[in-house]
């Protein structure tokens, strides 16, 4: 089947299988920065934005995504820039295969809280999981880029 | 000192973020066949038939393999070094299946769909045994886990399958049993250490194809490259000259990826078919069919007087490899070989014990390897013989610890699977980590249990730890510095970063000796083609082994271009030297720029035209121990027995750090690994042998949420034998937190838990029992 699909704000005609997840059709698409981690939605590693809110790709069916609009980090890499130099500046990019999509849910919690604290970034955030920084770093980054954003 | 002990940006670190393809899966041909492997639903069978028939013809299956099918090599997956120091007996594909997840047959197709369908038509008939799936009962057990007759050691390890045993250690130092004997106090204590999960976000992935001079390349996510090409040659039986190994970006690694998972079966797929392919795990596969963390009971003695001094230690361990045995001796070694040279003045001291075959999943390399499980069982010891002679747990560590300028015994005779190398510590700052960190955590204020309200109470404990820094007389890590015609050098190293920076530290490392800015050290790792020998990235080995390499090369790249500048500017070489920028002579009359000399002296037209390449290598000979002290509060809630960590401090001597950003965030995210075994993850199976948690719902890692305040500190700390000073820090941090936080749990409410993780229900059925109810 064919769906419309507005990846990062290019509009494209998808072939895909009805039961095809968005994660392996974006992959298809050439949007390898969302990464295949876990199968259960619980790791967050496939985070991508659909209209502006993040959802978890590995678990949403491309097909409910007809006629959405979707955004990665390839298609801001601008405003990727931006949080990224504070997440490398704290040496929170270690492996980096976990950021894309901890970077997307950082932009998705920007537009649904102001001002949060950093207890209510690490919850926001918490279903994007990192093994290799103890998060420590992460919200040293990402504090930061907020209170420099003001 | 200009370019290291500085936090640059981590090289790769901007590119990441920004989602640039980077791993294994992202660097896959677009029309690779995928490889999927039907996988045994017993813990232990044989296959009495098997019949593919059905799948093979299947549309769009490539083809299949059965054990019938595959060259019958025994060798070990384990990914160390030649010759290796674990049990060979690992086939490609064996009649013998030996864990839920061990593999039956492998199948490739066009899609992932057609291979899963494809397989449902593989009817396999089993002859299902009898399991062992309690270590305690391994040895000696009806069941024999490898009746076959190839598998063989390189060198003795008491390696006895007919009894279920992998391998058995014993060494001494004095008669112990007579100082326990003599001893005023004596600790005797049994632990429990559980099998743990590596959890890289990155799933294991391979991809295979063949190259226009019909060489086959594999690109996957390791942490051994350069063994891997070894270990596929012997597997496959194909000459290794016909194998190129590539490493991408590795999205962590932990130990997990030393050991070759898919790469085989991309091999096999592809040389038959021609084709690229590539195998990607599961999550479902990388808990159940790649390894953990040895699982282990840890018996302990410690003999001391009354006054707190130590006079013995006694511990044996019984370890579970799994159903094969990668890592089986030397993670058992290392329980002993980096916990017991911490207290080196005692009169005697005894390791030794078994590591037996079960029916797991088979346990491997991890970070830690072995020294967490040891830590805890002698940490925790340490702790109770504290409590038994009212000593402050601080003071009795410095009244018994290793000091600078020191030894212990153990270092020359526990080695990696051998004999160890002596070695005076030269390095130790175990008293300053242990001073520092009671300041900043406020010991002294907290060292005794502190009511919150009625049912709340916190308490802190502590544990020190040490690691090592490569693998002494063993293992080699070599860099090759190319200067190119604009004065900037390629790096090229064997070395293999999976997250750690360790390309960056290592330009780093490169850049300060040439007195060079970072940017112009360009780093292409681990590519068995192009790159050096190195042995990979394990037993904390890069930043000491690897980097004294790079220290190496550079230096003799440094001595070239002084040699060529001398040439050009017509002084002698002695007169001549090269501060980063000019080459010139001592008194600075004559020079020529860096720039100039490559571009027209060595390059363009030049008189001098010349390439200039500069390489080296370093074997360690010790392997500089670091060191850290951990003190942990937590607050337990008497009446649930549930807790929270609230604090973790550590302060730790890695020498110099490289990046010390780097070097934090290393130690940080060890702790929460750390965190996570003592009281999280659990890797656990049914009575069959199934493993119950193998996704990440049922298996819990630590999430942001959970990360307790963290406050870590390095000390000031210079290893002479390491490159600028530095040592390892890439394991340290894991160690501390099970024997911690269980003294602080013991500190909040007067109970031990001695089996890992330390839960919310053991502590509560412990405060009810130690309450008589």
């Amino acid at each position: 089947m064919k769906i419309n699909l507005k990846i990062n704000n290019q509009d494209k005609i998808v072939e895909i299988k009805p039961h095809e997840m968005l994660l392996e059709v974006l992959r298809k698409t050439g949007c390898l920065s969302v990464k295949h981690g876990c199968d259960t939605g619980s790791c967050g590693a496939c985070t991508v934005l659909l209209d502006g809110k993040p959802v978890l790709s590995c678990s949403y069916l491309a097909a409910k995504a007809d006629g959405h609009s979707i955004t990665t980090v390839e298609g801001i890499q601008d405003k990727v820039d931006q949080i990224g130099k504070y997440l490398v500046d704290e040496g929170s990019v270690q492996c980096g295969f976990c950021v894309p999509g901890l970077v997307l849910t950082v932009i998705g919690m920007e537009k649904e809280l102001s001002n949060p604290s950093e207890q209510e970034v690490n919850h926001y955030l918490s279903g994007n999981l990192c093994r290799c920084t103890g998060y420590v770093s992460h919200i040293r980054a990402i504090m930061k880029y907020l209170e420099d954003k003001k | 000192m200009k370019q290291v002990n500085k936090s640059i940006p981590k090289i790769d670190g901007m590119g990441l973020a920004k989602g640039k393809p980077a791993f294994t899966d992202d660097l896959t041909d677009s029309n690779a066949i995928i490889v999927k492997i039907l996988r045994s639903p017993h813990a232990f069978a044989r296959i009495k038939n098997i019949n593919v028939q059905k799948a093979v013809k299947y549309p769009g299956v490539e083809c299949v393999f059965t054990y019938k099918d595959v060259p019958r090599n025994v060798f070990t997956r384990a990914g160390q070094g030649f010759p290796e120091p674990s049990p060979k007996d690992k086939f490609i594909l064996d009649e013998y299946v030996r864990y839920v997840g061990d593999e039956v047959a492998i199948i490739a197709a066009a899609t992932e769909e057609t291979a899963e369908q494809a397989m449902k038509l593989i009817d396999v008939e089993y002859e299902v045994f009898e399991p062992v799936l309690d270590f305690e009962k391994a040895e000696n057990n009806k069941s024999i886990i490898h009746p076959e007759k190839e598998p063989y050691t390189m060198f003795p390890m008491g390696f006895d399958p007919k009894k279920n045993i992998a391998c058995i250690y014993d060494m001494h130092v004095g008669d112990v049993d007579e100082v326990l004997k003599n001893s005023e106090v004596i600790i005797d204590k049994i632990y429990y250490t559980q099998a743990q999960a590596h959890v890289a976000i990155e799933p294991h992935s391979s991809t295979a194809y063949i190259d226009p001079y019909e060489r086959l390349n594999i690109i996957t996510s390791t942490q051994t490259p350069v063994h891997l090409r070894r270990i596929i040659g012997e597997a496959l039986g194909m000459p290794i000259n016909k194998i190129r190994v590539v490493k991408p970006r590795v999205g962590g690694g932990f130990g997990g990826k030393q050991q070759i998972h898919g790469e085989l079966f991309c091999a096999l797929v592809t040389l038959k078919t021609g084709r690229p392919s590539k195998c990607i795990y599961s999550r479902k596969e990388v808990f159940e069919s790649s390894f953990s963390r040895h699982a282990m009971r840890l018996n302990i003695k410690i003999g001391a007087e009354k006054n707190g001094k130590l006079k013995a230690i006694d511990l044996r361990i019984l370890s579970d490899t799994g159903a094969y045995g990668e890592h089986a001796l030397t993670v058992f070694m290392i329980a002993g070989s980096k916990t017991l040279p911490l207290y080196n003045k005692v009169d005697a001291v005894r390791f030794g014990g078994t590591v037996v075959y079960t029916n797991h999943t088979p346990a491997g390399a991890y970070r830690g390897y072995g020294a967490i499980q040891g830590n805890f069982a002698l940490e925790s010891a340490m702790d109770e013989l504290a409590d038994k002679l009212n000593i402050d747990p601080i003071e009795l560590r410095k009244m018994n610890m290793i000091k600078e300028g020191e030894t212990s015994e153990i270092f020359k005779i526990m080695g990696e699977g051998g004999e160890g190398t002596a070695q005076i510590i030269e390095s130790c700052k175990l008293d300053y980590c242990l001073n520092r960190g009671s300041e900043m955590f406020k010991w002294n204020n907290k060292y005794h249990k502190k009511q919150i309200n009625n049912d709340k109470v916190r308490g802190v404990g502590m544990a020190i730890a040490m690691q090592g820094s490569g693998i002494p007389n063993m293992d080699m890590g070599a860099a090759l510095l190319k200067l190119n015609d604009d004065g900037f050098f390629n790096l090229l190293i064997g070395a293999t970063d999976i997250g750690t920076g360790s390309d960056t530290i290592l330009a780093q490392i490169a850049a300060e000796t040439l007195n060079v800015p970072v940017d112009d050290i360009i780093v292409y790792a681990s590519d068995s083609d192009l790159t050096p020998f190195d042995c990979g990235a394990y037993a904390s080995s890069t930043t000491f082994v690897s980097g004294n390499g790079v220290k190496k090369a550079a230096e003799k790249m440094k001595n070239l271009l002084i040699s060529e500048g001398a040439k050009h500017l017509q002084i002698d070489i002695e007169d001549t030297i090269f501060d980063g920028k000019l080459i010139k002579s001592k008194d600075g009359k004559k020079s020529i720029s860096l720039k100039e000399i490559s571009k027209g002296w060595l390059y363009y037209y030049g008189q001098g035209q010349k390439q200039i390449i500069a390489a080296d290598s370093y074997v360690g000979k010790k392997s500089p121990p670091p060191y850290m002290a951990g003190f942990v509060e937590v607050e337990v809630d008497t009446k649930t027995g549930h807790f929270n960590i609230i604090d973790y401090t550590a302060v730790v001597d890695c020498g110099t750090t490289i990046n010390p950003k780097l070097a934090l965030g290393q130690m940080e995210g060890g702790l929460l690994q750390g965190i996570g075994m003592a009281v999280y993850e659990d890797v656990k199976y049914n009575k069959f042998g199934q493993m119950l948690t193998n996704n990440l719902m049922n298996y819990k890692i630590p999430t942001r949420e959970d990360v307790p305040n963290i406050n870590v500190e390095f000390a000031d700390s210079y290893e002479p034998s390491g490159p600028y000073g530095a040592k390892s820090v890439g394991e340290i941090g894991i160690d501390t937190p099970p024997a911690a936080i269980s003294n602080a749990i013991f500190n909040a409410v007067g109970v031990r838990i001695t089996d890992l993780p330390i839960t919310p229900e053991k502590v509560l059925m412990a405060i009810k029992k130690k309450e008589g109810k």
